[in-house]
């Protein structure tokens, strides 16, 4: 029930409070460059999703087993404890790339049309940011965490990568919807193409700060606050002691 | 014979050009645009003289900046960009008038003059004016300044009528709910002897103006209605589930800038889906959000930026709401 909780605060998070494109301002590349067309759009979401939750299982299987101080597959090999987290970002770019290669292959054979209209930016899903953003943050919470009931596991990673491409998923669906209608606004010359997207993309972040403090709201209903509990009575002795 | 040979290509020259515009798209010839912004004026006058009444001077000094504010960077733009001037329909003084009726009174002359400035400088201009904008400018304004200024967008004293000093301070009645667990009374609350926005103390005078706009057929009644519906239900299930006999659904309804923001702000023609399901969808899209940022964030009031993001959706809702005509979809037609 704890986990579920845990996990149910880090979607939130990492979908709308933290969303990584309006928030972080990571993966603006694909956000300004493939949200011309609502289709197109949709399937960038979709890919970065797919590509951002493989990143992170094997980034988080790396990170866990092998990179952070103490990892047992290090230990094990070498009989002392190694620290070889100055490896993790080299890591990480290997493993996102592959994981790009790989839904390029799946795309291509499957949606050829899909394929032809991401053009570049499909490859370009190795350099964005949001994937490299997602692993780093997974690292964070991994890597290097002194109380070991504080590291996360499989589950807690996965859900901040899955629920982190929803997020970039839905940022860039309402961003192709908003440009589709642009299409038809008169412009000025100097602002057309990325320059008005720009400022939809800065009132859009705006409009998301609206979510600031959702996830401390739901903690406060959903965990009955063990700490509020525990305060309860020292609180009841204060009392006494103003009466008294 | 028009149709002689060696003049083929003058009708197509000649034939008229039909230019597509986005919405709204006006048909009746009395449904302009002034027409529509002098309505709105008309509907908000009720808030004015409340507003009036309960923050005094404060009051008139932020409407004149605001209003002036934007009448004149409307001008300016639209003279830099070199387009027809566009400030005679209207619209820069309604959007002046509901920015300044979201401030709190005691905001400083340059909040509002920036805010005022961004609104419809970002807000509109960018987009090319009337028509074109995709989120309301007044709210992009307000939004602008809350995030510059946030100390100063809090609202911290009126002129209260049931006391006789100058000036009273006290939190807003949704920042007591969400600080310190207060309630405040119904009464207070639909006469507006609180303390809030400008614009936003006295849910009576937003009702009156609210259905002065909606009976006019100015704005439709789709969307504070979708609004209402939305933050009564959620409001009537969370009472249900926990009951605080100083914070009831008709608290919620009444208090902060739900009313203003549902019958004024959100009805905005351009910024709002033009299906009727749409429009409700978009209602009870604002009243949703404005319950889960009233419920769980860290903010007491959301209608601003419930309306913006719900702005954000409307091109998305109207796609998803296309009518369809009679006898089925055109793409599904039978031969």
């Amino acid at each position: 029930m704890d986990l579920l909780v845990t996990l149910l605060l880090i979607a939130v998070g990492a979908a709308l409070i933290n969303n990584f494109v309006l928030h972080y301002f990571v993966g603006l590349c694909p956000f300004m460059g493939v949200s011309r067309r609502l289709d197109t759009a949709t399937g960038m979401g979709f890919a970065v999703t797919f590509v951002i939750s493989v990143a992170s299982f094997l980034s988080w299987t790396l990170t866990y087993f092998v990179l952070r101080p103490g990892a047992p597959l290090t230990t094990w090999l070498l009989h002392r404890e190694v620290d070889l987290s100055i490896l993790n970002y080299i890591v990480y770019i290997f493993v996102i790339a592959s994981s790009v290669q790989f839904v390029e292959m799946y795309v291509r054979r499957f949606f050829p049309n899909l394929h032809r209209s991401f053009g570049v930016y499909l490859p370009l899903i190795t350099t964005n940011c949001a994937i490299l953003f997602a692993c780093l943050e997974i690292m964070k919470h991994v890597s290097g965490v002194e109380d070991p009931a504080r590291v996360w596991g499989l589950p807690q990673a996965l859900t901040l990568a899955f629920f982190a491409g929803i997020g970039f998923t839905i940022a860039i669906v309402i961003m192709a919807g908003i440009r589709e209608q642009l299409d038809v606004a008169d412009v000025p010359r100097a602002l057309q193409g990325a320059g008005i997207a720009f400022v939809v993309a800065g009132i859009l972040a705006m409009a998301f700060t609206g979510f600031t403090g959702v996830d401390r709201g739901l903690e406060k209903i959903l965990k009955p606050a063990p700490s509020r509990h525990a305060a309860s009575p020292s609180a009841r002795i204060h009392s006494r002691g103003g009466e008294q | 014979m028009n149709n002689a040979p060696g003049k083929e290509n003058t009708p197509l020259a000649q034939a008229p050009t039909l230019s597509v515009g986005p919405s709204p798209h006006m048909v009746s010839r009395d449904l302009s645009t002034r027409r529509m912004m002098a309505d709105v004026i008309i509907a908000l006058l009720p808030v004015i003289v409340v507003s009036f009444y309960i923050f005094r001077w404060f009051a008139i000094y932020h409407l004149l900046l605001a209003v002036i504010t934007c009448v004149s960077v409307e001008a300016l733009s639209m003279r830099l960009l070199r387009r027809p001037p566009t400030i005679q329909d209207g619209s820069a003084v309604v959007t002046g008038l509901i920015f300044a009726l979201s401030l709190p009174g005691t905001a400083p002359w340059y909040v509002n003059l920036i805010g005022a400035a961004a609104g419809i400088f970002l807000g509109k201009v960018v987009f090319g004016g009337l028509g074109q904008n995709i989120f309301n400018p007044a709210m992009v304004g307000r939004a602008f300044v809350m995030i510059a200024f946030p100390a100063a967008m809090g609202a911290s004293g009126y002129v209260s009528q049931s006391t006789g000093v100058d000036i009273l301070t006290s939190a807003t009645p949704l920042t007591a709910l969400k600080q310190m667990g207060q309630g405040t009374s119904l009464m207070h609350l639909l006469m507006g002897d609180t303390n809030g926005s400008l614009g936003e103390t006295s849910a009576l005078a937003c009702l009156v103006g609210g259905f002065y706009l909606c009976a006019r057929g100015t704005a439709s009644w789709r969307i504070p209605a979708g609004v209402l519906l939305a933050v009564t239900i959620i409001s009537s299930a969370a009472y249900l589930i926990h009951p605080t006999p100083h914070w009831t659904p008709l608290h919620h309804l009444s208090a902060g800038a739900l009313l203003l923001g549902a019958f004024f702000i959100a009805t905005d023609p351009v910024t709002s889906p033009v299906t009727r399901k749409g429009r409700w969808t978009f209602g009870i899209g604002i009243g949703t959000l404005v319950m889960l940022i009233r419920y769980l964030s860290g903010y007491p009031e959301g209608v601003m930026f419930s309306v913006l993001l719900m702005n954000s959706a409307a091109p998305l809702v109207d796609r998803l709401t296309v009518p369809l005509p009679l006898g089925g979809s055109p793409g599904k037609r039978k031969p």
